[in-house]
């Protein structure tokens, strides 16, 4: 009925439709426009049944990431505190002190900001914001700030007198440097490197380099840690893949089971097993196998962090191999041996092979929720146990240096996005069983 | 052992046994001989055994007692690997992450055979399947009919001296199956190895086979040529295995030589071939073809002269299948062949039935 009603007036409207695709429907409709009309329909429907969770998504998950993202390179604390002083900097050099007008500058910037209410005072943040570049920066500006309205020019002399720093050519140059909306320096300092003389960017000393070699170590022991799982998941996965599902699932229980214990009872489990005076060692000790004096450290250092997370990541290596185990026919291994391969050559040549699309999901899971894991580390890691998540956990609750932090979460997340680029360059993303 | 004989058993079943549980047997007491290049064909229903049967001679299974021989060594303690026996799976068991060339020429790698000789034998084995152009392909983007192929190439290629097939034409199509079955009987004459096939597909069995053992209960009911199978059966089991089939229970009354005869039901009397009767006054069941049942029959060419009342007619194109009530028995079956002078039967007519005694055969009470 309704056909025959908007049959005239579709194919009137549809000529040009029709000259170009040649089919119509029985109504008249050009064949592909009433088929883009049923498929609009089916995606929208598709679309808001997705929406709930892209809304939730895009609050609690995309737009933190996108503010922290910003945060790394955000860098208003200077710019908002002395824009008068910025402005009679610009042309300095940066070899000497600069002149008088300049102090001038800086003493109506403090005098304008003490006009302000205090919660929208912006010398303070400037203080903590150059104390991340020059430590006793903070110092400097907070005594200043004390006592900047009893000054008299000329100005130069009041706020060297107050403050030896404020004779210190490099704390111009940062406040020079620092001075504009956006910056690079949380990424200079996250690398290691920090600013010389010349404003290029150099490696740290020695003794202060710490973030890229704690990265290296993130990524080794998440390498470590990945390949531990493998190993120990791929023989359990196959054993529950060839028993019988009545005893597949009770060992699918065990294998769960770190999932199910609270995480601090798991980890006081690890403490008690572990630690100088715990269970293991002194097992050594009564057997003979180590001396009394010579107890092993297990925990609180990168041992701890490797038996601990790799007990916990477990399940994410074992539960998409056993899914894709449990898919292959034994028929594959009988065949291989009646065609004349040793148990052995059927196993690499035959079976292992079909079994990469699970390893691959196991390694990707374990290996990315490894590379970012907080929680474990910080209890039994101790010092050498440490990742880079901890530090990043530092910053943001220690230190309050959260453009450090942003800058470091924002280079883990890169990183670990490039491995998956690469893995899926590599073998291919599409390839992948997680369950 | 010395056996220079060439119809001697290649392959021995020497009183196998084959439990699973500990509790019942699987295969009970198999003897079974299985001569070079011969086309043997396990048939039998679901559940008799038949796989465990093909599991056992490939070495993925042992049995439980007994000795299987091929060529005169017991294979028992042998693993699969190391006996040279070709398998071709109820799925293909195709490996998936190798092209065809590299699934045939993987029993070829493993034999450590050089690069040149396998190529020359695989591009052989698929000219004989005529699956030449197909080695660069995965399994997946094969029809079942072309992994068939491939499977049984793959299991052909290095030239083993017994191949086993277990239901390999159970996922295709009756016309493809039909094909199939032509081609693999093909390739089993032109190069004379030894064949042992497994289905449960009786017309499959009768055309391909050079013998058939049908298994039933865990045993072997009949072993014989097909013909044989068919027009000889042995028992009641495989009369009603094989084929169509009116069974008539009764009691032998007397015997005269290799005739005897039957009671049924209330007063009727038949004289039956005596192929499995114990004597006199022992139970038996009549098995009798359809077929071999003539109608508007006359007194002299026939032993037996029955009437009975047509209840249903079906046609089938080149016969009509006549149901009849015969004595008693609603489910008696005549073949009448649709040939041109026969003349029309109609559904409540009295029709004379006649058959020989050596049709009729008494066997075994079931
Ligand atoms: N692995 C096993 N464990 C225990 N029982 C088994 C096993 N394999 C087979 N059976 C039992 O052995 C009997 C024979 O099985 P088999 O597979 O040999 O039958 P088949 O003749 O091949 O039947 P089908 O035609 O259905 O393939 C069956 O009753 C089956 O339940
Ligand atoms: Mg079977």
């Amino acid at each position: 009925m309704a056909q025959a009603d908007a049959g005239p007036a579709l194919t009137g409207a549809s000529g040009s439709g029709r000259s170009r695709s040649g089919l119509v429907t029985a109504d008249g409709t050009p064949l592909r426009r009433a088929l883009e009309r049923a498929e609009r329909r089916r995606k929208l429907a598709a679309f808001l049944l997705v929406a709930p969770l892209l809304a939730f998504l895009l609050v609690v998950f995309i737009f933190p990431i996108g503010q922290m993202m910003w945060r790394s390179v955000d860098n208003p604390q200077v710019v908002d505190a002395v824009p008068r002083t910025l402005e009679a900097l610009r042309g300095w050099d940066g070899n000497e002190l600069p002149e008088e007008r300049v102090f001038a500058a800086l003493h109506a910037d403090f005098m304008a900001d003490a006009e302000l209410p205090r919660r929208e005072q912006k010398i303070g943040p400037m203080g903590i914001r150059l104390n991340y570049e020059l430590s006793a920066a903070r110092g400097a500006i907070s005594r200043t700030g004390r006592n900047v309205e009893s000054f008299e020019p000329p100005y130069k002399e009041a706020f060297l007198d107050q403050h030896r720093l404020w004779g210190d050519v490099e704390l111009w140059r940062i406040i020079q440097r620092e001075g504009r909306p956006l910056t690079l320096s949380y990424y200079v300092a996250a690398l290691d490197r920090q600013y010389d003389a010349d404003g290029s960017v150099v490696l740290r000393d020695e003794n202060r380099r710490i973030y890229v070699s704690l990265f290296m170590r993130t990524l080794a022991l998440s390498v470590a840690i990945t390949f531990l799982c493998f190993l120990l998941g791929f023989p359990i996965a196959y054993w529950m893949s060839i028993l019988p599902m009545r005893y597949a699932n009770l060992l699918m229980i065990c294998v769960l089971l770190p999932f199910w214990t609270s995480l601090l009872v798991r980890t006081t489990a690890w403490i008690v097993l572990l630690q100088q005076q715990g269970v293991i060692n002194t097992m050594l000790v009564t057997l003979g196998i180590i001396g009394d004096d010579n107890r092993l450290s297990m925990i609180y250092n990168m041992t701890g962090t490797i038996v601990a997370m790799t007990h916990i990541l477990l399940p994410f290596m074992v539960l998409p191999l056993y899914s894709v185990m449990r898919t292959i026919p034994p028929s594959y291994m009988r065949a291989a041996k009646s065609l004349g391969a040793t148990p052995a050559t059927a196993f690499r040549r035959v079976y292992f092979p079909q079994t990469l699309p699970g390893i691959g999901a196991g390694a990707v899971l374990v290996f990315i929720i490894s590379i970012g894991y907080y929680i474990t580390p910080a209890l039994v890691g101790g010092q050498t146990g440490r990742m880079i998540s901890n530090e990043i956990a530092r910053h943001m609750q220690q230190s309050l240096n959260w453009g450090l932090a942003a800058a470091l979460g924002t280079m883990l997340l890169v990183g670990v996005l490039i491995l998956y680029w690469a893995y899926n360059r590599l073998v291919g993303a599409d390839t992948l069983k997680f369950g | 052992m010395f056996d220079t004989r060439d119809d001697a058993a290649f392959v021995r079943f020497d009183r196998v046994q084959k439990s699973y549980d500990g509790s019942t047997l699987v295969v009970k007491d198999l003897n079974l001989d299985i001569a070079r290049g011969e086309f043997l064909t396990m048939l039998g229903p679901s559940g008799s055994g038949k796989t465990t049967c093909l599991m056992m001679l490939a070495g993925f299974e042992t049995a439980t007692s007994g000795d299987i021989l091929l060529g005169d060594r017991p294979i028992n303690n042998i693993p699969p690997h190391k006996r040279g026996i070709g398998m071709v799976f109820q799925n293909y068991a195709l490996f998936p992450h190798m092209t065809v060339g590299e699934n045939l020429s993987f029993p070829l790698e493993v034999r450590g055979m050089g690069k040149s000789d396998r190529e020359a034998k695989v591009k052989r084995a698929l000219d004989m399947v005529q699956m030449g152009s197909f080695a660069g392909r995965r399994p997946a983007q094969l029809s079942g009919g072309q992994q068939q192929r491939i499977a049984l190439a793959r299991a052909l290629v290095f030239e083993p001296e017994v191949v086993l097939m277990d239901e390999p034409l159970g996922a295709l199509d009756k016309n493809l199956r039909e094909r199939m079955q032509y081609e693999i009987k093909h390739i089993h004459e032109s190069l004379g190895v030894t064949v042992v096939y497994v289905t449960h597909d009786q017309t499959e069995a009768l055309t391909m086979s050079d013998k058939v053992a049908v298994f039933d209960d865990g045993k072997i009911q009949q072993l014989a040529a097909p013909d044989t199978l068919y027009e000889r059966p042995e028992n009641a089991f495989v009369a009603a295995f094989i084929g169509e089939n009116n069974t008539l229970r009764g009691r032998v009354t007397a015997i005269e030589g290799d005739i005897c005869t039957v009671r049924i039901g209330g007063d009727m009397q038949v004289r039956a071939l005596r192929v499995n009767v114990d004597g006199e006054g022992a139970e038996t069941t009549l098995s009798l073809r359809p077929e071999r049942v003539q109608i508007d029959a006359g007194e002299d060419r026939f032993d037996n002269i029955f009437t009975g009342k047509v209840q249903e007619l079906i046609y089938l194109g080149d016969h009509i299948r006549v149901r009849v009530s015969v004595a008693g028995n609603d489910e008696f079956i005549v073949k009448v062949p649709n040939a041109t002078g026969e003349r029309k039967i109609k559904v409540g007519e009295e029709l004379r039935l006649g058959w020989t005694a050596a049709d009729c055969r008494a066997l075994d009470p079931s």
